[in-house]
């Protein structure tokens, strides 16, 4: 009955590994929040080229391929501009933040929608800029719908890091690569099913960890902004000076 | 109202149910009820929201199942199966052989959305009772006539008004040729120029003679028309039991009286 | 090092000589992209049907599969499929292991779709269904899927577009589609630019009517049924 369990030295080397992927994850989720940010309430602009330009982006960045994207990142990028000592994390986190933040940007501009706009239309009354009516009415209402499908959307992003392997980039789908050749040349105990099953409950432990902080995050967001849109929605007809949208 | 006994018949139970006790969390619904239905009856059950006379339908018509007691239709248990002597719990096999026997008619129609008034009706008599596509469609027509939609057989539910759909719905019940139907509040969500219709195909039913049929409605006028006997549930359990002259003209419980004063106010 | 740095940018010579390479890689994907999402399609099915069994012995097991290769990378699975199921005696090429693993992965993301799809159908279907006596295997014929399935199409057709774009990770199990060319071409010519660029550009070329198709899709399926 072969081992379930690997050696020490292979679980090292996975946790190296990890902690590359981690990485990855870390940068592209940065950016793709930021994109995420920018473009969603850009399709929302009065501005039409505004809005337009975040059109393009978003079409673009969702029907590309991600990894037809990453090995363009990869190889295409650095030649057409000229640059050396280009790295496969540069490459990585701009690959996949760039993927992340489209699709991140229609989260961000449904939830904003679902904001009722009878909010915006108090920040107006109250004198309140674009941005302040942003940042302090409508954005805070708009995160407890954001978070859920935000969730789902970071443990897509950390399911694509696996690809970074293929460009080279040392995380834990490289590693266990690696080692699965390792252990064919040296007749290492560890087989190649037990690797990859190691590998996998790792991932899944991982994906598991995001969703639970998500799911607190979500918590705490709907006690402390949380208008959840069916109220709005269940609000009929509309009383008189109230600009609640039923 | 006389009704003709169906021939060769003895007059046992059509339905008979015995201390059935059926209970969500602390709620008490129904409690250690005993009802019987003779057959050929016509029994109107009455009673306020929550007394569960739905929830008796419901049961006979195994939508639910009681937490304790037995049901027993046309002679044989419906929850139960005869073992050695003994009684146990019955099998999948066993409730639909005896459910065979009971139909229902509902609140909301539940027609079949994705096909025809006639495909509606002869799904069950081909599946179910093994008819044949044209045997099917003989009968079909024909009762859909009978119910006065000669002339929708190839209209969807969606090409219906309400009293046209709950007449299909009884239409659908009658083909697969029950013994017993049960039929939920099948005016209460009608228009109220609508429910007359219905009325009208229920009272032809009742004329007819032969069907045992439970009905739980708010219609009085109709109750008193057609029911053999009105029933007044409260609170799980019967609280009066009688012809609708009875019930209607000399209620004895004060509970029936103010009930009944409520429901005719309107 | 100079050579590379003095060339043009853009050798639009290249993009034509390689275009058919490119683009037989391109159809590569496009065909396990069918074969892929017919798999999808019907394990999906048997998936759900799984799931919502009132056995918790059945279903608890089937949601614990279904999550676990939900919550994983895709490209470790084709690893295991392609690597390392030989090890146990399954031997599949890197089509096949390809087109297995796509449908395996996706079936996973479609039984979801399935269960709301399921989900969505009136709870008075059934009880009807039940009012005239029809057995499971009727109720699940002739009325439940009959009137789920209409409300899965949209969601399949999503799935067909995500596929398609990830298609291309065969290329790592030596499938030969167009990311494998565009990386063989690149790798002994080092035109990469155009490569990719055109590899790219075939992408947004078929994802883009395959995403306006499913819009499509979904304005016909997204009427309430009666």
């Amino acid at each position: 009955m072969p081992d379930l369990i690997l050696s020490g030295s292979n679980y090292a080397r996975l946790m190296e590994g990890l902690v590359v992927t981690l990485q990855v994850l870390a940068g592209s989720v940065i950016l793709g929040t930021l994109l995420s940010l920018i473009f969603g309430i850009g399709r929302l602009s009065t501005r039409a080229w505004v809005r337009r330009g975040s059109s393009v982006y978003v079409e673009f960045a969702r029907g590309a391929s991600a990894i037809i994207l990453l090995f363009w990142m990869f190889y295409a990028l650095p030649i057409l501009f000229g640059i050396r000592g280009w790295s496969p994390m540069l490459a990585g986190i701009l690959a996949l933040g760039m993927n992340m933040g489209a699709y991140g940007a229609e989260i961000v501009r449904g939830a904003v929608l679902s904001v009722p706009k009878g909010q915006s239309e108090a920040a107006v009354a109250l004198n309140l800029t674009n941005t302040q009516r942003l940042r302090h009415i409508v954005l805070p209402q708009a995160v407890p719908v954001i978070l859920p499908p935000y969730g789902n959307l970071v443990i897509e992003v950390m399911k694509g890091t696996a690809l970074v392997s293929l460009i080279t980039l040392s995380d834990l789908a490289f590693e266990v690569q690696k080692l699965r050749v390792n252990s064919v040349v040296l007749s290492d105990s560890a087989t190649t099913p037990v690797l990859y099953l190691n590998v996998l409950i790792i991932y899944f432990i991982l994906a598991f960890l995001i969703d639970r902080v998500f799911k607190l995050a979500e918590r705490k967001s709907a006690a402390r902004f949380g208008v959840a849109p069916q109220r709005a929605k269940k609000a009929g007809k509309p009383a008189a000076g109230v600009g609640v949208t039923g | 109202m006389v009704t003709k006994q169906p021939e060769g018949r003895t007059s046992e139970s059509m339905v008979r149910m015995r201390d059935v006790t059926k209970a969500w969390g602390d709620n008490v619904v129904l409690r250690e009820l005993d009802m019987t239905v003779a057959p050929g009856e016509k029994v109107v059950i009455i009673g306020p929201s929550g007394s569960g006379k739905t929830t008796i339908l419901r049961v006979a018509m195994t939508l639910e199942r009681p937490d304790s007691g037995t049901v027993e239709i046309d002679g044989r248990h419906l929850y139960h199966e005869e073992k050695n002597d003994k009684l146990v719990t019955a099998g999948e096999k066993h409730i639909r052989s005896v459910r065979s026997d009971v139909s229902m008619v509902f609140q909301h129609f539940n027609l079949f959305p994705h096909m025809s008034a006639l495909e509606n009706v002869t799904l069950a008599p081909i599946k179910v009772l093994g008819k044949s596509k044209e045997e099917a469609e003989e009968q079909a027509v024909a009762l859909l006539e009978s119910v006065g939609l000669g002339d929708k057989l190839g209209h969807r539910p969606s090409e219906l008004s309400g009293g046209q759909k709950q007449r299909v719905a009884i239409a659908r019940s009658l083909a697969i040729d029950p013994k017993v139907m049960c039929f939920d509040e099948v005016t209460s969500a009608l228009d109220p120029e609508l429910v007359g219709e219905v009325l009208g195909v229920l009272r032809e039913l009742a004329e007819q003679g032969e069907m045992t049929m439970m009905l739980v409605t708010h219609e009085m006028g109709f109750a008193s028309e057609i029911a053999d006997r009105v029933v007044m549930f409260d609170h799980g359990k019967i609280l009066e039991d009688g012809p609708p002259s009875k019930i209607f003209k000399q209620p004895e419980h004060d509970r029936t009286k103010s009930f009944l004063q409520a429901v005719l106010q309107h | 090092m100079n050579q590379l740095a003095d060339r043009p940018v853009w050798n639009w010579d290249v993009v034509w000589e390689y275009l058919p390479d490119l683009w037989g890689g391109m159809l590569v994907i496009i065909q396990a992209t069918i074969a892929g999402i017919t798999i999808a399609m019907i394990l999906g099915l048997f998936l759900a049907l799984g799931r919502r069994s009132q056995r918790r012995w059945i279903a608890w097991p089937f949601a614990a599969v279904i999550d676990f290769i939900r919550s994983t990378p895709l490209l470790i699975q084709l690893f295991f499929i392609f690597f390392a199921l030989p090890e146990i005696g399954i031997v599949l090429g890197a089509r096949t292991s390809l087109i297995l693993g796509l449908g395996v992965h996706y079936a996973t993301y479609a039984s979801e779709a399935y269960r709301a799809g399921i989900n969505a159908v009136e709870k008075g279907q059934w009880e009807a269904a039940t009012a005239l006596n029809l057995g499971p295997a009727t109720t699940w014929q002739k009325v439940i899927l009959p009137q789920a399935i209409p409300k899965v199409i949209p969601a399949l057709g999503n799935f067909l577009v995500a596929m398609i774009k990830d298609a291309p990770l065969g290329s790592s199990i030596g499938v030969a589609g167009v990311l494998f060319v565009a990386r063989s071409i690149g790798s002994q010519t080092f035109f990469y630019v155009e490569t990719m660029t055109v590899a790219g550009v075939m992408f947004l070329v078929v994802s883009v009517p395959a995403a306006l198709f499913v819009q499509f899709l979904e304005r016909k399926y997204g009427y309430e049924a009666a």
